[in-house]
C-alpha cells in the first residue's frame, strides 16, 4: 500500500512523454508518468514513485516549510517562557515571578 | 537521500518528541490508530514507540492489503495459474502468503511459473515477451496502487495485448475505517491517516471522520519526523477539542487528490457490491472489480474461478489483531504455531502486517533502552 | 527452497539434521571451517558450494566467488588458505567458452589469493538442471599464528568491526537478473579478505574473539548467529554502517533491508575494547580497508538478539533472514 519513495527525473523519453528515467540515490529506473498527465513533471523535478509509477510531484517549498515549522518547535515554547518571566501576567491575584 | 534524510534529523526528532511530552495530559490515555500498514512498518523500523510517552498508544489498523485478503482469494489466484502456459505474476509481498495448499513460492518450487514483479507494467512486459503464454497479474493494494493497475489495463487494451489479465483484489480504505469505527470493541481518540493512499484520493474523503465521528485525523508521511509531527498535530486538536482533517504530508499530498489517477480508476474499475475482508467480514462497496469494457483482461472472466471460501483456523485471531482489538502477542498462536517461518495468517507474512512487524522488530526487546545508555 | 538462503531455515537444517547425524561427537558451536590436528600440526578445512544466477555479473563470476568464498571461510576461521579441491557440476549443453571463462577466472582468482587448486572433478547432468553450472570446493588452510576464534570468548563491552560497505554483491546479482529493470553503477564486492585478516591479526591478534563472513543472509544473519552462540546481545548503530549509494537506493526502492543482503568480500570481527583502535587503524590503512568501521558493541541485553539503535533514541530488533529477501511494494 505504502512503499513510495522520492526520485529525481533525469530525462523524459524522446519517443514517449509518459515514460521518464528517474534517479533514486544513483539507481535508475524507467517510471511511468501516466498519472501525472495533468501536471507533467520536467527533468530536475522530484516525484514520488510507487510500483514504477509517479504518483505526485514533490514540492520542495512545502518540504522546506515543514522543516521550518519543526525547527520552530520548542523555540516558540522558549519564547513564551521568556515572556512569562517578564512578569506581564498576574496569576491568582499574586505577582508572577520576575526573571 | 533527499526528501528522506532531512526527515530523520536527530535534533528535530528530539525536539518534536519533547513537544509531544509537553502536549500530553498525564491524566489521559491516548489511543491513536494508524490505518496504513506502511505506518505500522515505519513505527517499528524507526523504533518510534521508544520516543513516545507511555500514555500515547499506537494501535495498528487494517490498512495492509495483503493481510486483509481472505485465503480463498489466494487459492483462486493460484488455481487459475495452474493451467498450462500461464505465468503467475505478483509483487514480492504476495510470494510467501499461505494459501490452503501452499504459498506462491511453494507452488513455484513445485514447478508453476511464478514471477516477482515490481510494477504492473513489468507484468505487461512479460506478456509482450512471452506471446505463447498467458500472464496473470495478481493485483493487490488500496487506492495507492489501483491507478497503476488501471493504467496498465488501458495500455494493454490500446496495444491489443490479449495474453494478459488481471486478478483484481484492490480494496478501498474508507469502508475499512468505517468498519473500525462501527466496531463495538474499539475506542479510539484519533487517526493517523494514510499518506500515500491520499496522494490519489486527497483529503476530502476523510471529512466524515471529523464531522460525524468527531475524531481528529492527520494525513501523515512515513518518515520519523512526519509521524511525530502528525502526533503533535493530533494532540493539539485534542487539547483544543477540535476535530478536523489536517494534511501533514503537504509536500506530496494534494488536498484534492490526483484527478488523472481517479479518472483512470473510474475508467477501468467499478465497485463490487460487497467483498470479504479477512477479519472484518463482508463489507459493501469496499473493493474494485474490472468493468465490462475490459472484461477480456479480467482473469475472473477469462478463466473459471473456484470461488471457494476458506475460513481461518479457529485459533487464529487475525481478525481481532487487524481491527486493533488485540495486540499481536495476545493472539494465542503468536510466536508458537504462527511465526514468519511458518505463518498461519497473512499478518505474519506481510512486511507491514502487525504480527510480522512485532515479531521481527520488537518481541525480544527487553531492557534494551537502559542498556543503550551504557554503551559507548 | 528457503533452506539455502542462509538464514533461519539453513541453520535449522544444519543444526537439526546434518550436525546430529554427521558430527555427533564434536562439541562447540558451528563454525565456517573445522579445525583438525594431523601429527601435531593444526589445519582448518572448509567446504562450500556455489550456486549463482547469472553466472557472470559485474565484478566477477561463479569462478571468483568459489575461490574467494573458500579463502574467506578459512580466513574468518583464523586460517590461511593453502590448497583447494574443486568439483564442477555442469549442465549438458553449457557452451565450452562459458566453462573455459570460469576456469580461467578461478585460476586468476586463485593466484591472486595465493591458494593452489590441487584437485578436481567434473560431472555432467541433463539439460535443465544445474543452472549452467554449480561449483563445490574444499579448502585446507594453515592456522594464522596468534588467532583464537571462539564465540564463547566474546564478552560484554567487546566491539563489532565491519570491514567495508554492505550489500554490493546481493544487489548486483538482483539487478543482473534483469527482472526489475533497475540500473546502477554497482559491482560485486567479491575479493579475498585474507590480507585484511592477516593485518588485523598482526595489529590486534590477542584481542580478536570471533570473525565471520556475512554471505547469504547478510550482516543480520551473522550477528544473530553470534548472539545465539555467545548468549549475549549485539547492539549496532545503523548510521555507522558503510553502504554505497546505489545499494541504499535499490533497497529503498524495493523495500529491502541492507542488513539482509549477501556480501562476498567483507567480514565481521569482534574485538576486545583495548585492541579496537589498533584493529580499526590497521584496516583503514590498507587498500580495500578504508571503509572499515566499528559498528556496534556486545552487551548483556538483549541476550541472544541483535538490536539496531538510531541516533535519536529509537531502536529495533534485527532478526535473521527468513527465506530470500523479497522486494515489496507495501
Amino acid at each position: 500500500m505504502c512503499l513510495a519513495i522520492p526520485g529525481k527525473i533525469i530525462e523524459i523519453s524522446p519517443d514517449n512523454p509518459d515514460s521518464a528515467l528517474v534517479d533514486v540515490v544513483s539507481v535508475r529506473r524507467r517510471v511511468d508518468l501516466g498519472l501525472l498527465q495533468d501536471d507533467r513533471p520536467k527533468p530536475g523535478d522530484w516525484v514520488l514513485i510507487h510500483v514504477g509509477f509517479a504518483m505526485s510531484k514533490i514540492s520542495e517549498q512545502d518540504a522546506n516549510d515543514q522543516m521550518q515549522t519543526l525547527r520552530m518547535l520548542g523555540e516558540t515554547e522558549a519564547a513564551l517562557q521568556e515572556v512569562k518571566g517578564y512578569g506581564l501576567e498576574e496569576e491568582n491575584g499574586s505577582e508572577a515571578a520576575s526573571s | 537521500m533527499k526528501f528522506v534524510d532531512e526527515f530523520r534529523a536527530p535534533e528535530l526528532i528530539t525536539r518534536t518528541s519533547e513537544e509531544i511530552r509537553r502536549l500530553v495530559d498525564p491524566a489521559r490515555h491516548y489511543r491513536f490508530m494508524e490505518v496504513c500498514g506502511g505506518h505500522t512498518h515505519a513505527i517499528y523500523r524507526f523504533g518510534l514507540k521508544d520516543l513516545l510517552p507511555d500514555n500515547v498508544e499506537l494501535i495498528h489498523g487494517p490498512g495492509c492489503p495483503v493481510c486483509v485478503l481472505p485465503m480463498g482469494r489466494i487459492d483462486d489466484g493460484l488455481a487459475l495459474s495452474q493451467q498450462d502456459n500461464v505465468i503467475f505474476a505478483a509483487f514480492g509481498d504476495m510470494m510467501r502468503v499461505p494459501g490452503t495448499h501452499g504459498s506462491p513460492l511453494e507452488y513455484k518450487a513445485r514447478g508453476m511459473d511464478v514471477r516477482i514483479v515490481y510494477s504492473p507494467s513489468d507484468a505487461l512486459k512479460l506478456a509482450r515477451a512471452n506471446p505463447d503464454k498467458h500472464v496473470m497479474f495478481f493485483a493487490i493494494g488500496f487506492e495507492t496502487t489501483a491507478p497503476s493497475t488501471a493504467l496498465t489495463l488501458m495500455r494493454a487494451r490500446a496495444e491489443g495485448i490479449r495474453n494478459f489479465s488481471v486478478f483484481c483484489n484492490h480494496v478501498t480504505i474508507i469502508p475499512a475505517i468505517r468498519a473500525i469505527l462501527d466496531s463495538p470493541d474499539m475506542r479510539l481518540d484519533a487517526f493517523i491517516g494514510p499518506g500515500h493512499v491520499s496522494t490519489v484520493i486527497g483529503c476530502r474523503p476523510y471529512e466524515w471522520i471529523a464531522k460525524e465521528e468527531r475524531k481528529p485525523i492527520v494525513i501523515s508521511g512515513f518518515e520519523p519526523l512526519d509521524m511525530l509531527q502528525s502526533i503533535v498535530m493530533l494532540l493539539r486538536q485534542l487539547q483544543t477539542r477540535e476535530a478536523k482533517v489536517e494534511n501533514q504530508y503537504k509536500r506530496v499530498v494534494p488536498w484534492e487528490g490526483n484527478r488523472a489517477a481517479l479518472k483512470a480508476m473510474a475508467e477501468v474499475f467499478q465497485l463490487r457490491p460487497y467483498f470479504e475482508w479477512r477479519g472484518l467480514g463482508f463489507i459493501s462497496q469496499s473493493a474494485l472489480r474490472i468493468r465490462d469494457a475490459y472484461a477480456e483482461w479480467d482473469s475472473e472472466r477469462r478463466f473459471d474461478v473456484p470461488g471457494v471460501r476458506v475460513t481461518d483456523p479457529k485459533a487464529a485471531q487475525c481478525g481481532e489483531v487487524l481491527k486493533g482489538v488485540l495486540k499481536p502477542h495476545q493472539c494465542k498462536l503468536f510466536g508458537r504455531e504462527c511465526t514468519p517461518e511458518h505463518p498461519i495468517g497473512a499478518l505474519m507474512v506481510s512486511s507491514e502486517g502487525s504480527c510480522a512487524a512485532y515479531y521481527n522488530y520488537e518481541h525480544r526487546k527487553t531492557a534494551a533502552a537502559t542498556m543503550l545508555s551504557q554503551t559507548a | 527452497m528457503a533452506h539455502g538462503a542462509g538464514g533461519k531455515a539453513s541453520r535449522r537444517l544444519v543444526e537439526g539434521l546434518f550436525a546430529p547425524l554427521l558430527c555427533a561427537d564434536s562439541t562447540g558451536p558451528l563454525t565456517d571451517a573445522a579445525q583438525l590436528s594431523i601429527e601435531g600440526t593444526r589445519f582448518a578445512i572448509t567446504t562450500d558450494s556455489f550456486v549463482v544466477k547469472p553466472l557472470r555479473f559485474p565484478g566477477g563470476s561463479i569462478g571468483e566467488l568459489a575461490v574467494n568464498g573458500t579463502v574467506n571461510d578459512l580466513a574468518v576461521s583464523g586460517a590461511r588458505a593453502e590448497v583447494m579441491a574443486v568439483t564442477y557440476v555442469l549442465e549438458a549443453g553449457l557452451p565450452t567458452e562459458v566453462l573455459e571463462a570460469e576456469v580461467r577466472a578461478m585460476a586468476a582468482a586463485a593466484q591472486r589469493a595465493g591458494v593452489r587448486i590441487v584437485s578436481g572433478d567434473t560431472k555432467v547432468v541433463e539439460h535443465g538442471k544445474a543452472d549452467g553450472m554449480y561449483v563445490t570446493t574444499t579448502g585446507i588452510g594453515s592456522m594464522i599464528r596468534g588467532l583464537k576464534i571462539d564465540a564463547r570468548s566474546v564478552r560484554p563491552g567487546d566491539k563489532v568491526l565491519l570491514s567495508g560497505p554492505i550489500g554490493d554483491h546481493g544487489i548486483t546479482i538482483l539487478l543482473s537478473r534483469g527482472e526489475l529493470d533497475l540500473e546502477a553503477e554497482l559491482c560485486s564486492d567479491t575479493r579475498p579478505v585474507l590480507p585484511l585478516v592477516e593485518a588485523l591479526a598482526a595489529a590486534a591478534g590477542p584481542g580478536i574473539r570471533w570473525m565471520r563472513d556475512p554471505t547469504r543472509g547478510g550482516v543480520a544473519t551473522s550477528l544473530n548467529e553470534l548472539a545465539c552462540d555467545c548468549g549475549l546481545g549485539i547492539v549496532i548503530d545503523e548510521e555507522k554502517i558503510p553502504i554505497h549509494d546505489a545499494v541504499r537506493g535499490a533497497c529503498e526502492l524495493l523495500g529491502l533491508d541492507p542488513l539482509h543482503i549477501a556480501n562476498e568480500g567483507q567480514f565481521l570481527a569482534v574485538i576486545a575494547p583495548e585492541y579496537s583502535d589498533a584493529a580499526l587503524n590497521a584496516l583503514n590503512l590498507l587498500p580495500g580497508g578504508e571503509d572499515a568501521r566499528m559498528i556496534g558493541t556486545v552487551c548483556e541485553q538483549p541476550a541472544g538478539a541483535v538490536l539496531a539503535a538510531t541516533s535519536y533514541g529509537g531502536s529495533r530488533i534485527v532478526d535473521m533472514l527468513v527465506g530470500d529477501p523479497l522486494p515489496r511494494i507495501c
